[in-house]
């Protein structure tokens, strides 16, 4: 195996921009008719697996045979004359917080080495049904508490654009797999940014849905309230599509909506002329200069996309939600109180890991200390202490006002505009071991994704260019809750801007 | 006001959560928990007595969601016992709940 130089891996990995390269639609059209095998496809993403996934370590499980397998079945069908599926014959990859009924799972985490699910998540029966061929699973932080995939039990995953820098979390490991190829689909969750973070750094397109669109039947529990499984894409179309796909009311998820959906990818080309674009000014700074953080480079990319659609046809102003900067506390502190309930369930008595002991609790004490890693103990410590007697009311409950006062903010803000953009992320992907020592400094990187799942709108970054370092950067489009359609075809007049600019150097 | 989170709040915690940490651990997460407590300070003072608890911020009315009380198929028990660390005559099998000498 020849495997790239370290400090210049992004020239041979990413060696065409990535919104330049075919659809997964185009490709599935083409395995359909027959012009390509659903086995080659599923072979070259395995080769680049091969190749590189020793220094990106973008999976904890790859499924090299059963993909093939999957694949020929795809083959034979397509012989056989049989009407193919959206996405037939395209391999995807799946956080590894999603169960696959017999494929280990363990959520990056040693409470849950070796685990295999005893079910399929809903979305992996819906994803078998557009003929998506699962490839493997992904690494991520530890029950997907993280902004950079460092605290896997499994170590780290390096982003593919340059592999000194974290590729973002939770969902690193997927972000991670489809901006190096290894699969042109990808699942993650978002809980607080966990899917448009690791998009944004790693230049892919990242959706968070609106909360209640896709079934959390199959994913594992981190905070029931935030938690949504959204799509990773190279490209809009089909990160869109594949929202598609994975989107619809299931009876398995009390939290899912029962109401038709429109569909986020038949009218993707219609542009955004005539629609209203509110910047949103307490997280992109306004003309006295930045805000909340963010650097120069990302505020001047967000500028120019905000330029795009202002060219496109949308009418562009600046609009106010004070409250919106009471994200941060609020979240960090509903999150892990959630995740200290969630979590509770690992007692060592009915799966994953066990620490004997004489009598109960002792085992429940000693199977918890070990199997759980320092961020899963922190954000447990720390939701537990905002439950407790006598902080409940000046926390966990005055969070719950500020996350209703956040709503009723961001509900005027719609009256007046159709989406707010906003970038991503404050900077661009950040070196490995940078934030680590630091958790506070490591929680405000989610500090403009934190808001659409508090209130349970959706959001998508799409990759604009780059920073001053070359690095990739996201733009973040959100809207009112089911306004995916909408917010997909701003993504797509600004995907189309900056492959009209300049090309991502290196 | 501030809060001055303890090491013996800290520590209490832990027997809450069913964590154990040596003495520098607990030293250490409590100047991290009062770290993150001290950012949420603008939530301490935040003034919510107009809020109304009554909606949750979905942005959609929540109610409960009831299905019709019929029999269904389950999960395969003897896939579901093989996951388990400790199993006997198809059950979970775990250490003494009762602790101490029997009278």
């Amino acid at each position: 195996m020849n495997l790239p130089h370290q400090n210049c891996p992004h020239q041979k990995l990413l060696s065409q921009k990535l919104s330049h390269q075919r659809t997964a639609l185009q490709t599935a059209a083409d395995i359909a008719s027959g012009k390509m095998s659903a086995r080659a496809v599923t072979e070259a993403c395995l080769a680049r697996i091969q190749a590189h996934e020793n220094e990106i370590n973008a999976f904890n499980v790859v499924m090299a045979q059963q993909a093939i397998a999957e694949a020929d079945r795809i083959d034979v069908a397509v012989q056989k004359g049989k009407q193919m599926p959206l996405f037939a014959g395209i391999p995807i990859a799946l956080k590894d917080n999603i169960c696959l009924r017999g494929v280990p799972t363990s959520c990056s985490s040693k409470m849950l080495e070796g685990w295999c699910p005893p079910y399929d998540a809903t979305v992996v029966q819906l994803l078998r049904q557009a003929g998506a061929v699962v490839i493997g699973k992904t690494n991520l932080d530890e029950f997907a508490m993280g902004s950079s995939t460092e605290n896997s039990a499994f170590g780290p995953t390096r982003n593919p654009r340059n592999t000194t820098r974290v590729p973002g979390g939770s969902s690193g490991g997927s972000a991670a797999a489809v901006a190096a190829r290894f699969a042109p689909l990808a699942l993650g969750s978002d809980t607080g940014g966990s899917v448009r973070q690791p998009a944004a750094l790693c230049g892919v397109v990242g959706l968070k849905p609106t909360y209640g669109t896709v079934s959390r039947y199959g994913l594992v529990a981190f905070a029931s309230s935030l938690d949504q499984i959204g799509t990773m894409a190279a490209n809009v179309a089909d990160a869109a599509a594949l929202y598609d796909v994975i989107s619809g009311h299931d009876p398995m998820d009390s939290t899912s909506v029962e109401r038709p959906l429109i569909s986020a990818s038949d009218r993707l080309d219609e542009g955004v002329d005539g629609l209203k674009v509110g910047v949103l000014t307490e997280l992109c700074g306004d003309a006295n200069g930045s805000a909340n953080g963010i650097s120069h480079d990302v505020s001047a990319r967000v500028g120019e996309a905000v330029a795009a659609l202002e060219s496109a046809g949308a009418e562009v102003m600046s609009v106010s939600a004070p409250s919106v900067t009471l994200g941060l506390s609020a979240y960090y502190l509903i999150a892990p109180a959630e995740a200290s309930s969630n979590l509770a369930r690992y007692d060592g008595v009915r799966y994953g890991l066990r620490v004997e002991r004489k009598n109960i609790e002792d085992m429940n004490i000693a199977t918890r200390t070990a199997g759980f890693g320092p961020e899963v103990k922190r954000r447990i410590m720390l939701g537990t202490y905002a439950l407790s007697a006598g902080y409940y009311d000046a926390f966990y409950n005055k969070a719950l006002k500020a996350r209703t006062l956040m709503s009723h903010d961001f509900a005027k803000v719609y009256k007046k505009v159709d989406m707010l953009i906003c970038p991503t992320t404050p900077t661009t992907a950040f070196e490995l071991g940078a934030k680590t020592s630091d958790p506070m400094l490591m929680y405000m990187n989610d500090v403009c994704t934190i808001p659409s799942n508090l209130t349970g709108h959706p959001a998508v970054s799409v990759p604009f260019k780059t920073g001053a370092d070359g690095l990739p950067v996201g733009v973040q489009i959100m809207g009112p809750a089911f306004s995916e359609p909408v917010i997909f075809r701003a993504a797509a007049v600004i995907e189309r801007a900056a492959s009209n600019g300049s090309v991502i150097s290196g | 006001m501030t809060v001055h989170i303890t090491t013996e709040e800290v520590a209490h915690v832990a027997k809450l959560a069913r964590l154990s940490f040596s003495s520098v651990e607990i030293e250490e997460l409590t100047s991290q928990l009062a770290a993150v407590l001290a950012h949420a300070e603008d939530i301490e003072n935040l003034d919510v007595s107009e809020v109304e608890m009554d909606s949750s911020s979905y942005p959609w009315s929540s109610v409960n969601v009831m299905r019709a009380d019929e029999p269904r198929g389950s999960l395969e028990r003897d896939e579901v016992l093989s996951q388990a660390p400790s199993v006997a005559d198809g059950r979970f099998k775990v250490p003494p709940v009762l602790v101490g000498e029997p009278s």
